[in-house]
């Protein structure tokens, strides 16, 4: 055997290792993601081909994680981490601000989002943390979590993107959930929460106060911020049970639906292919997601079953915000649809996070305890 | 023990944490579902609507107004299509900065620029105020090349109207101006306020104003498909405006010029019907102003001049100037009194030169020793005094009262044009109601002269006078003769039909016409020299009216009076007036402060007739008043 047939072998049995549930869901997923994309942007057609692009190079990535061993994965946590808190610090000191929003870390020949890392950085340290304590879990060791998760979040709300915090916040509580947190704590936890709401509100500014009552009910003021969701609405209900037709959405293509191929991409997806399309396209995220939440059952280590877990929910958390958003059900926060909406760097962490998905599978529990 | 089995029941609790969190996911998307449902099944109707009502403009096709024209066909109001300039004031943050730099581009004057301010603050909800009209098409021309550097100014194609014969007949056609937020009440009340959509200009007065939906047009709409941003995109449907209506006058123009120049620059008003028909043939307020200058806003220096004018040449005489007629009055209290047997016509009086009421003299005006013996005949062609205040005497304030109003008198004639006033016709109940006082018969004494509190306007003498030449049938007064289809000029007639019958005996009617006859036709008549040399037979009544009280036994001396004290000069005739002949032509005029009526009223109406039975134009030629003035002063004073 020479040496290229040695390679194609291994290939061959790398790519026979892959879950194809995981692979035909995610190929569907990203079917639709460009077919409502390719409409969406029919104004700008170089997005389609950037989006092409941006799909080549996150299925790259997540062959590479796919590739990569559950332990290596364990040994990036804390630098990742560490990495990611010092950026978001630098972002603090000496980031560029756009639009009133200070995100960004100009390294010279690009620029970083570091609240982005901490999308999959905070999920791997507390997976890496809980793995460390797993058998002497103590209660102090949920205080050191909510610690690790709150550090982060606190930084990435302070620039302000409450958005992104908040899926922050989301994923490493699902750490925090799957590591067992005491049911009788969450519970205190969502007490406290509501206790705590009226004691906040009477902190607030009157103009804060508005604020946020625009963002709870967008229909309040239907000109300026319910202008988005108004229209998406629109749209949605517009599309009816079997929809205007792929390219017909006139709510699209004469441009009343805003942020049109990246947050509110659901809504051109929704008034083109009705509720119909509607329910293959949850149907399709569900599968996705029991497929990973499967995975993580079988996962092998604590880390790796708390990892993929997470990312399962993070994936939920993701698909479930954005549509409720578009849909008028949540307030609008800047959250993209999982392998639909336009972006590279979401499909990058998307890859990543499937790539994990993929290697924590192929390095199962082969025998059921 | 227990750290061993630590991590079973560490894993144990992990496969029963994935269950709740697969219940979480499923109640998410099941969440979803029923949203979806709810705004995909439930409310799609809705939606689509909006979706449709998002996607779809209306917009409004004005239509072409429709033209007016005189009952010869003589276009007096028309459109033209004429670029402007135009400032979308939302769209421009320094109004003056831009105007200047568009001065440098296009010729634009101060009084344009004024213009602009004032219409900006006159209306402030239009959404684009033209600075510049008629712009030539090298203006045109100059300002596209130009245009990226104005954002918010436009050039516009639009139509204008225009009023070809300027001042002529301004008072009957009124103008156009921008629909103000009065004008949008007005529109609210019509019978299709939507059929306003998109309209900018609406009739302010006169015609433009009463006949305003007949010349209004129906409005078009197209479907245009339009983004987000506002672009159209496609037109869907188209449905056509539909063209106003032509409005027909009853009015010859070429009689309506004439007596305005016949006028000059004297005030007054004539109104002249066809006692057959109550066609109004020509309606003259002196002066008059260019109904052109408020089409597109009037500017300031305009304005003010024509506002501050004492010549008050926006007031409509004719419509809304009420007068005492003075003698004007005595052919129809002479009616009256054959009517309601209070004289014969041959039965005589003798005029001392004065008659007393209640210790008080009232004096023959003009003649020194009076008329004389008087019969009614004489009466009126000599227009004495005593005669009259002895008959209203005899008749009293509320019998005259009753007989005049049906005439029209202290009535609205109701005219097809806005603003009309009643005017007075007192009785003894309307002085106790207006005044809280009992009538004294020596007020009823002034009326027999047509003085005291009458207060007419021309248009009921001028109806009245058609009346009595129609031998009692009233025809109401109009303006517009027939509305013509633009597209078909099929025409339908505003009503003729014969408004009522008052009954009168025709023998008295024929006595009243016979000594209106002799006015003009006798030597001794009081308008014998206007009327001397004519072909056709005119009954007339001349009269005076007094602007300040001048005591009774005060001397009236014309020369010594300011010109707007001095009386106004009125006259009322028909024509052609032989026995059995049908009068095709009924006037009353009034020139203010114009003197005696036989010296400055009485010519005029003889060229009217002149003109309007035989063709002739005596206006242009000779200086009518001078010689006018000069034969009457030979031929002798009239009575008042």
């Amino acid at each position: 055997m020479n040496a290229p047939d040695g390679l194609r072998l291994r290939l061959r049995s790398f790519a026979s290792s892959l879950d194809p549930a995981l692979l035909a869901t995610l190929g569907a997923l990203s079917l639709v993601g460009l077919i409502t994309l390719y409409s969406a942007a029919s104004d700008h057609p170089g997005n389609f081909g950037g989006q092409l692009r941006n799909f080549l190079i996150a299925g790259a990535v997540m062959l590479v994680f796919a590739s990569l061993p559950p332990r290596v994965l364990t040994r990036m946590a804390v630098p990742v981490y560490v990495i990611g808190l010092l950026a978001l610090l630098a972002v603090l000191v000496a980031g560029v601000s756009v639009k009133g929003a200070q995100r960004w870390l100009d390294v010279g020949f690009t620029r970083l989002q570091p609240a982005e890392i901490m999308k999959l950085g905070v999920p791997l340290m507390l997976a890496w943390y809980f793995e460390r304590r797993a058998g002497n879990l103590r209660s102090i060791d949920f205080f050191v979590a909510f610690f690790l998760v709150l550090l982060p979040v606190a930084l990435i709300a302070r620039q302000p993107d409450l958005g992104t915090a908040l899926l922050v916040l989301a994923a490493g509580f699902f750490v925090i959930f799957f590591a067992g947190l005491p049911w009788r704590w969450l519970v205190g936890l969502v007490v406290g929460c509501l206790a705590a709401l009226p004691v906040v509100w009477s902190l607030l500014h009157d103009y804060q106060r508005s604020r946020i009552l625009t963002l709870l009910d967008p229909m309040s003021d239907p000109l300026g911020k319910g202008f988005h969701t108004l229209q998406s609405m629109i749209a949605i209900g517009s599309g009816g049970v079997v929809g205007k037709g792929w390219m017909q959405g006139t709510q699209t293509h004469l441009e009343f639906i805003p942020e049109r191929t990246t947050d509110f991409i659901f809504a051109v997806y929704s008034e083109e292919f009705g509720l119909i399309g509607n329910l293959v396209l949850i149907l399709l995220f569900f599968a996705l997601i029991a497929r990973a939440l499967t995975i993580a059952g079988h996962a092998a280590t604590p880390f790796s079953r708390l990892l993929a877990a997470s990312v399962a929910m993070i994936l939920f958390t993701y698909a479930f915000v954005n549509m409720a958003m578009v849909s008028g059900i949540l307030p609008v926060v800047g959250v993209p649809l999982p392998l639909i909406s336009y972006g590279g760097t979401a499909l990058v962490t998307i890859g990543m996070a499937c790539g994990m998905l993929m290697t924590i599978q192929r390095h199962r529990k082969l025998v059921q305890s | 023990m227990k750290p061993l089995r630590n991590p079973e029941r560490e894993l144990l609790q992990f496969r029963e944490r994935l269950v709740a969190a697969s219940v979480l996911v499923a109640i998410g998307f099941l969440i979803l579902c029923l949203r979806l449902s709810w705004l995909q099944l439930v409310r799609h109707g809705e939606f689509l609507a909006r979706a449709e009502q998002n996607r779809i403009a209306l917009v409004p096709v004005t239509a072409n107004r429709g033209l007016i024209k005189d009952r010869n066909g003589i276009i007096i109001a028309k459109n033209y299509s004429a670029y402007t300039l135009e400032i979308e004031p939302a769209k421009v943050e320094d109004l003056d900065g831009t105007i200047d730099e568009l001065s440098k581009v296009i010729e634009i004057s101060s009084r344009e620029r004024r213009r602009f301010h004032k219409t900006l603050d006159d209306y402030k909800h239009l959404d684009s105020v033209p600075i510049r009209t008629r712009l030539s098409d090298e203006e045109v021309a100059r300002f596209a090349a130009q245009r990226f550097r104005f954002p918010g100014v436009e050039l516009r194609a639009r139509l204008f109207r225009q009023y070809p014969l300027g001042e002529t007949a301004s008072h009957l056609l009124g103008y156009i101006g921008r629909v103000s937020p009065k004008d949008e009440e007005r529109i609210d009340s019509f019978s299709d306020p939507n059929n306003y959509n998109g309209t900018d200009y609406i009739g302010k007065i006169g015609v433009e104003s009463s006949y305003e939906e007949q010349l209004h047009g129906t409005t078009g709409i197209e479907q245009v498909e339009i983004t987000a941003g506002g672009h159209p995109v496609r037109t869907l449907t188209r449905t056509p405006s539909i063209p106003g209506n032509n409005l027909i006058l009853s009015v010859d123009i070429r009689l309506q010029e004439l007596v305005e120049r016949a006028f000059g620059e004297r005030r007054g008003a004539l109104i002249a019907i066809e006692p057959a028909t109550g066609d109004v043939l020509a309606f003259v307020s002196k002066p008059t102003f260019d109904p052109n200058l408020f089409v597109e806003g009037i500017d300031p220096v305009n304005w003010d001049a024509l506002n501050s004018n004492i010549d008050k040449p926006l007031l409509n005489r004719a419509l809304r100037g009420t007068y005492p007629i003075g003698s004007t009055y005595k052919p129809f209290l002479a009616l009256a009194a054959l009517e309601l047997g209070k004289r014969r016509p041959e039965s005589i009086m003798y005029d001392p030169g004065f008659y007393s009421y209640g210790g008080h003299v009232f004096r023959e005006s003009g003649t020194k020793g009076g008329h004389g013996a008087v019969n009614m005949h004489k009466s009126i062609v000599e227009s004495v005094d005593v005669y009259y205040y002895a008959l209203a005497n005899d008749l009293g304030v509320d019998a005259i009262h009753d007989f005049m109003q049906p005439f029209g008198f202290g009535e609205l004639t109701g005219v097809d044009l806005e603003g009309e006033l009643p005017g007075v016709l007192p009785s003894s109940e309307w002085n106790e109601r207006r005044f809280h006082q009992k009538w004294y018969g020596g007020e009823t004494i002034s009326i027999g002269i047509g003085q005291g509190k009458n207060a007419f306007t021309l248009l009921q003498l001028a109806q009245a006078t058609a009346t009595l030449a129609n031998n009692g049938v009233v025809m109401k007064p109009h303006l517009v003769k027939a509305i013509e289809d633009s597209r078909t000029a099929a025409r339908t007639p505003t009503t003729t039909a014969e408004n009522r019958r008052i009954a009168l005996r025709q023998e008295n009617i024929d006595i009243i016409r016979a000594a209106m006859v002799g006015v003009t036709a006798e030597p001794a008549g009081t308008a014998y020299a206007a009327f001397v040399g004519t072909s056709y037979k005119t009954a007339g009544k001349t009269g005076t009216a007094q602007v300040v009280g001048i005591g009774q036994n005060e001397k009236y001396d014309e020369r010594r009076i300011e010109e707007r004290h001095r009386d106004h000069s009125l006259f009322i005739s028909f024509a052609p007036a032989e026995a059995g002949a049908v009068p095709k032509i009924a006037l009353a005029l009034i020139v203010e402060n114009g003197g005696w009526g036989a010296l400055a009223a009485a010519p005029i109406a003889r060229q009217v007739m002149d003109y309007y039975l035989l063709g002739k134009d005596t206006t242009v030629p000779s200086p009518t008043r001078t010689s006018a003035h000069a034969t009457v002063a030979a031929a002798g004073a009239e009575g008042n």
